[in-house]
């Protein structure tokens, strides 16, 4: 049997639109008709918008795409990333521009007391006032609110776990009243529990140096001397 | 069968299965296979090169087409400086920061540009971890031979020699700027198995391998205060007018206008070409992944190898439609993930290599034993939560987060129900031919990563990707710096492209078409 749906003729990044079911949504307050379903990126392009400033890994890897959105008759505006969102009747967005945070200046690896030295990097972190704003904000729905006082209760590897998932899409920082940057902040404690508080794995140790003083040369010396048939022999071998 | 019973069928099937071992396939058999199946094998999808280094080989008629195709510039562009730089960087992703860190460190005067921001590339979603030979039981050679094995042993043997040496130093820097690798109670580093090695070699970030180190190094970039210009894509490369490079023209995204670069030395980390949707496939790649170092350095005279292959990686979304194209990372099959067919049979060894894997599931799908969605689409089922069975509840939520989240979106359920998923395109084979320190056949032109071809020959082993761009990041970063030391300007002129226009004038070649692609036209015509 022929495979005619995934054997490609014409790829098309709209392919969803011969469902043909569409649905009315608001881009930037205009009303638009795109297919049902379809994420909020590819009704930009069905709604015939250029994207360049806030299309990335279109993965939900990058938060070039960061969005808000508010559903029919809801007030609650809600964030997203638009590459991994669906549209729906009545849904209302808009890509968020790009947003002027400060991010601290350090060289990672001559920090003294990183813990401390948080306070000197981004002495706004500790005025947290707890609103929550940032959580409430945040797509990949990590606790932002908690990973800054992590961060400033100097529990850097917690920090680290809780943003394992953050792809930097900024939506945590206008939202701040107290002019913190969470996901900058993060990105440092992170950082600096990499490089200050995390034991070096001896064995890399042992394999660079093995590497360096020659340890493998005969291994080299007999492999690449061999024919293209006794080394493809050689690696079938391999299981 | 509805959709509900199929996945019964995966369910009632799962314990059966976990009690077969399915053997690896035979070389001669393996072969059998891609020939039949692979997407590389369908031979009207290809044609050959009219002119320019590679005339007459073929590759697919998308890239063929592009490598053809005009520069975008008018004859009679100005070609005063904007900037004037040692290391001229072009792309942000994994190989563009590492190239741009390592020469930035050894004092060279570096822009780093990119057609969209800093880190939006194919680098920040790889999820499956990065291979470096660390483990006791592990070398670097045996790395290079799985590594060649996988290749079907066409990989370039210089290149692939110092990537599996480089690898620990580059684990050791990642590790100094702060990347948390996943560690063994011992403290040393946790490996996990991938498809088509012997040893346990995979460093990894939970499912976040790449999106931890791009993090990692944007934020060092910023540090250093790199200059760098975002929304500025490479159009064209300049040329001293006897063949060396001396910078690049771009193209300011937010106005349009024309930026010239004058640059001692030239390093393209433009990655691959998914958003070409080569035979038509979906893709897995990040939205500028339009080939562009191929175009530009074809343009200038240098040769591109193995650009007839290509990566169909096994597991691309299928369904909900949103996720169609979207990878589904190798680490489920990794840990013991089936792939199963609408007969609730296993049909390939998971742990195989990807064009096996992905051939065996086009075959399934080709003789009827695929299943179909509402939406038309075939696949087959990946049995996530056999991995919950086999490894203890939790399994999916603490190793594959970010892949829980994507699927939880659209209100699918990985732990309780499996998935479906087909090939999607997913990388280069192939690319710009490099030397070990990643320069191409002109003079003062360097290509890092997924742009450059030789080092995987003609299937790219899990993993591999993320140690390429390190280590070809950092060796074109420190050679270009170097070079740029013991050079003065070169002059600016656009003769290499009046002479492949006169080429492509002779060869008869009308397609009107500009190149590079930069982005792809997804903007639909509204009337």
């Amino acid at each position: 049997m022929a495979n005619d749906v995934n054997r490609p003729k014409q790829f098309t990044e709209h392919a969803s639109t011969i469902q043909a079911q569409m649905v009315t949504v608001e881009i930037e307050g205009k009303p638009f008709q795109v297919p049902a379903g379809i994420t909020l990126m590819k009704a930009m392009w069905y709604a015939g918008k250029d994207v360049v400033r806030g299309a990335g890994c279109l993965g939900g890897f990058c938060g070039a795409c960061a969005a808000y959105y508010r559903t029919k008759n809801d007030p609650k505006v809600q964030t997203c990333l638009a590459c991994s969102k669906a549209v729906e009747e009545g849904m209302s967005f808009s890509f968020m521009p790009a947003f002027p945070a400060r991010k601290a200046i350090y060289n990672i690896q001559s920090l003294k007391d990183p813990k401390q030295d948080l306070f000197e990097l981004y002495p706004e972190a500790p005025l947290c006032r707890n609103c929550n704003a940032c959580t409430e904000a945040c797509p990949q729905k990590i606790n932002v609110r908690e990973g800054v006082w992590k961060a400033v209760f100097g529990d850097f590897q917690a920090v680290s776990d809780m943003f394992m998932d953050c792809v930097m899409c900024g939506m945590c920082t206008p939202v701040c009243i107290a002019d913190i940057a969470p996901n900058l902040v993060a990105v440092y404690a992170s950082r600096a529990q990499g490089a200050h508080f995390t034991d070096k794995p001896e064995g890399l140790g042992q394999r660079i140096q093995d590497i360096s003083n020659g340890k493998y040369q005969q291994d080299w010396d007999r492999i690449l001397q061999l024919s293209d048939e006794d080394l493809q022999k050689t690696s079938a071998a391999i299981l | 069968m509805d959709i509900i019973a199929q996945h019964n069928l995966v369910h009632q099937t799962r314990d059966a299965r976990r009690a077969i071992d399915f053997p690896k396939l035979s070389p001669a058999e393996r072969d059998s296979l891609i020939k039949k199946y692979h997407p590389d094998h369908r031979a009207q999808a290809y044609r050959p090169i009219k002119f320019g280094p590679n005339a007459g080989e073929l590759t697919v008629t998308e890239v063929a087409t592009l490598l053809e195709g005009d520069s975008p510039l008018p004859a009679d562009l100005s070609l005063e400086p904007k900037y004037s730089v040692d290391v001229l960087v072009v792309g942000g992703g994994g190989a563009g920061c590492a190239a741009a860190l390592h020469a930035h460190a050894e004092g060279a005067n570096v822009l780093l540009a990119t057609k969209l921001r800093l880190g939006d590339s194919n680098s920040v979603m790889a999820q499956g971890g990065m291979q470096i030979a660390v483990a006791p039981d592990d070398s670097p050679v045996q790395h290079f031979l799985d590594t060649l094995k996988g290749g079907h042993m066409k990989n370039d043997h210089d290149l692939l020699k110092v990537m599996v040496e480089d690898g620990p130093t580059i684990a050791q820097w990642l590790l100094e700027l702060g990347v948390l690798f996943d560690r063994q109670e011992d403290g040393n580093l946790h490996v996990k198995k991938g498809g088509g090695s012997s040893k346990a070699r995979l460093l990894t970030c939970s499912d976040y391998t790449g999106l931890e180190i791009m993090r990692v190094l944007k934020d060092e970039v910023l540090n250093q205060k790199i200059p760098l210009l975002e929304f500025g894509a490479a159009v064209e490369l300049l040329s001293d007018g006897k063949g060396a490079c001396t910078g690049a023209v771009l193209q300011d995204l937010d106005n349009k206008r024309y930026v010239v670069v004058a640059a001692k030395t030239v390093i393209l980390a433009t990655g691959g070409i998914g958003r070409l949707h080569i035979q038509g496939f979906p893709t897995s790649n990040h939205f500028g992944a339009t080939g562009d170092a191929l175009v530009l350095a074809y343009r200038m005279g240098a040769p591109l190898v193995q650009i007839d292959t290509f990566q169909y990686h096994p597991s691309g979304g299928v369904y909900p439609e949103q996720l169609v194209g979207a990878l589904v990372t190798e680490g489920i099959r990794s840990e013991g993930g089936h792939l199963v067919n609408a007969n609730g049979e296993r049909f390939v060894n998971e742990l195989d290599t990807r064009d096996v894997v992905s051939s065996s599931i086009i075959k399934e799908c080709e003789e009827g034993r695929g299943i179909r969605t509402a939406a038309g689409r075939l696949g087959v089922w990946l049995d996530t939560p056999l991995l919950d069975v086999e490894h203890g509840p939790g399994t999916l939520d603490k190793h594959f987060p970010a892949m829980v989240r994507q699927y939880e979106r659209y209100g699918v359920d990985i732990r309780k129900d499996p998935v479906l998923i087909y090939p999607t395109l997913h990388y280069q084979n192939g690319g710009v031919k490099i030397g070990v320190n990643g320069e191409t056949s002109v003079a003062n032109l360097f290509v890092a990563g997924e742009a450059s071809g030789g080092l995987h020959g003609r299937n790219r082993l899990m993993g591999n990707s993320l140690l390429d761009l390190m280590v070809f990041g950092k060796r074109t970063g420190l050679t270009a710096t170097a070079r740029a030391k013991s050079l003065s300007q070169g002059a600016l002129t656009l003769d290499h492209v009046t002479k492949f226009r006169a080429e492509a004038k002779r060869h008869q070649v009308s397609s009107g078409l500009t190149s590079p692609m930069v982005l792809p036209a997804y903007t639909r015509q509204v009337s």
